[in-house]
């Protein structure tokens, strides 16, 4: 089986603030909007370069993303940052209205995801996000897996025409993907190839599923990884091929089980391929306060609770 | 000289339309549409330096955008009737498969449309948005939105209010059409908006008022007026004050024809009120 890298744990956020510093160089269209939270989106930078396209809004984020509607008349490209809690539910009827019925070119780019923002607790810890953000007609979502993956998914989204929701987090994950990859929109990597459970994950849990999937290999169990980057569109054609190779999925996602990646991947399931199908996410609850490892373990989005998943999911074959 | 005369004629026609267009799908909503027939003519008629054969990004252009959408039925008539899309698409309002949505949208792709609104209190920041994008662009042309007073009480009127000043975009216009209507009542017995002047001059906005706001050359002034305080650090902001179902006379004065349609016999009152200038559609 292939053998994954960590070349050193990195935020997801600094990979946002990397690609948005080169897209600053590169696209002169790009503009960068922030309610109060330049730092821990990792825009400094960005600002720092590009004052003049650069626009601190304050806290008031339902008018950050109204602007960003209007920013793209007149051909710029917002990037708005802020917390995905605040980039999502605090604002759905702007983002649904401004952004997303308008069909306007507005990247909403979110950090702090999940319960892995840590000891702030629930009241900043979204798992509800993807869910509300792929209803969304039109819209694009992205949840990548390392800073690597994070950087180029910055810089890729300026060059789609579209609304588009990029989440990524605050700790710091394993960066073990490649400096220089291509970033393409809507298409699955695939990480190991194996024929007894195919394996889908999406954000840091790609790196849960890869150490899960060598373990599994040491108990004689061969496990197809797939990185999902893109919830939305979902590439079904390389889900289906998994799925009709192993015969089971196991999805794996730092979100609640209702409306996340592994009910887009039902449902591609139920509509083309019927295969059994266990859940690794948060199971319709709210987040609390803790280390981003206690809080892994104890909402169960680890590879152990990958690999329980897996086990369990074969005997249902 | 704006030919006062010929924009009454417009103004006269606009109000048929929406009269017609809301009693054909016995739906939509009149009242504030009629109130501001003179602010849509002054404004497309006269006062915006705006380009029919529409572009999105409209680059060196006026631009204008429209937070209260429900009172459509105006907003579709003066596109029309500016050159925007044919007229006799105004028969299509809000049945199936128009482009003329109960409240305007991109979505369909009409003319003229630049966001959707309907959901209300965004189109400020939409407006200042757009404003940003243009002082960008080192385009020198303006901004203008227009916004109900009973919108006013959504909050994100109040962020896009202090951003606006706080960052000196003075090259937006934002009117507010004061009829002292909403759906429930009067905006005093639902939710007092208190003095208007003041809560905008206080977070730093120029503000000026149009006394009345169905005096077609009142708009007009008001609206040059508006434009000569642009580029001055401040944004500026217009109170115009207007009568809502202005026009017709049982509909004005009250809040009952803010979202309600007249019947046959109302609608030939109404149009007898508003003789036939341009044509019907």
């Amino acid at each position: 089986m292939k053998k994954y890298t960590d070349t050193g744990k990195k935020d997801t956020r600094s990979g946002f603030g990397a690609g948005l510093t080169e897209l600053g160089k590169s696209n002169e269209n790009v503009v960068a909007l922030c309610a109060d939270l330049t730092g821990s989106l990792k825009m400094d930078e960005f600002k720092a370069n590009h004052p003049e396209r650069f626009f601190q809004v304050g806290i008031a984020e339902a008018n950050m993303m109204g602007i960003a509607a209007g920013m793209t008349i007149g051909g710029k490209i917002p990037f708005t940052g802020t917390f995905a809690n605040f980039s999502t539910g605090r604002v759905y009827d702007q983002i649904r209205q401004s952004i997303a019925y308008s069909g306007k070119n507005v990247k909403i780019c979110a950090s702090h995801a999940g319960v892995t923002l840590g000891e702030d607790g629930a009241t900043h810890q979204i798992l509800e996000d993807l869910g509300l953000m792929k209803m969304l007609p039109g819209m694009t979502v992205i949840n990548p897996c390392d800073f690597n993956q994070t950087k180029a998914a910055t810089i890729a989204i300026a060059e789609h025409d579209g609304p588009v929701y990029l989440r990524f987090g605050r700790p710091k994950v394993a960066n073990f993907t490649p400096e220089d990859q291509k970033f393409e929109i809507g298409k699955a990597v695939q990480l190991q190839e194996g024929s007894d459970v195919t394996i889908i994950a999406t954000g840091h849990l790609v790196w849960e599923a890869l150490q899960a999937a060598e373990q599994l290999a040491e108990k004689g169990i061969s496990a197809d990884v797939l990185d999902i980057h893109t919830i939305k569109p979902l590439d079904e054609e390389a889900i289906l091929n998994s799925v009709k190779k192993t015969g089971c999925v196991v999805t794996a996602e730092e979100h609640n089980f209702l409306g996340g990646l592994g009910e887009s991947v039902s449902r591609t399931l139920a509509v083309n391929h019927p295969a059994p199908q266990e859940f690794v996410a948060t199971q319709d609850v709210f987040g609390e306060s803790g280390t981003p490892a206690q809080l892994m373990e104890k909402y169960g989005l680890n590879a152990d609770a990958i690999i329980k998943a897996t086990e369990k999911v074969i005997k249902r074959k | 000289m704006p030919n006062i005369q010929e924009l009454e004629k417009f103004a006269t026609q606009v109000r048929r339309d929406i009269l017609r267009q809301v009693h054909k799908v016995n739906s939509g909503h009149p009242g504030g549409s009629l109130g501001c027939t003179e602010f849509f003519t002054a404004l497309y008629k006269e006062v915006m330096d705006h380009n029919t054969d529409f572009d999105m990004d409209g680059k060196n252009e006026d631009l204008f955008f429209l937070s209260n959408g429900h009172i459509s039925p105006v907003f579709y008539s003066v596109l029309a009737r500016s050159g925007y899309f044919p007229v006799e698409e105004l028969n299509t309002f809000r049945l199936i498969d128009s482009r003329l949505q109960g409240h305007p949208t991109t979505h369909e792709g009409l003319p003229g449309i630049r966001i959707a609104s309907g959901s209300l209190g965004q189109g400020m920041s939409v407006a200042i948005g757009a404003a940003l994008s243009k002082k960008l662009n080192k385009d020198e042309k303006l901004v203008f939105s227009l916004h109900g007073d009973g919108e006013l009480q959504e909050g994100q009127n109040w962020e896009a209010i202090m951003y606006a000043a706080a960052n000196k975009v003075d090259n937006l216009i934002s009117t507010v059409d004061l009829n002292g209507q909403q759906i429930d009542g009067s905006t005093e017995t639902v939710l007092p908006l208190g003095n208007l002047r003041a809560k905008f001059e206080a977070f730093g906005w120029d503000v000026m008022e149009i006394a009345d706001g169905n005096d077609l050359k009142q708009v007009i002034d008001g609206l040059n007026e508006a434009k000569t305080r642009t580029g001055k650090g401040r944004p500026v902001c217009v109170l115009m004050h207007t009568v809502m179902g202005h026009g017709v006379d049982f509909m004005m004065h009250t809040h009952a024809w803010h979202g309600k349609a007249p019947n046959d016999e109302q609608l030939e009152t109404g149009l007898s009120q508003n003789p036939e200038t341009l044509g019907d559609y």
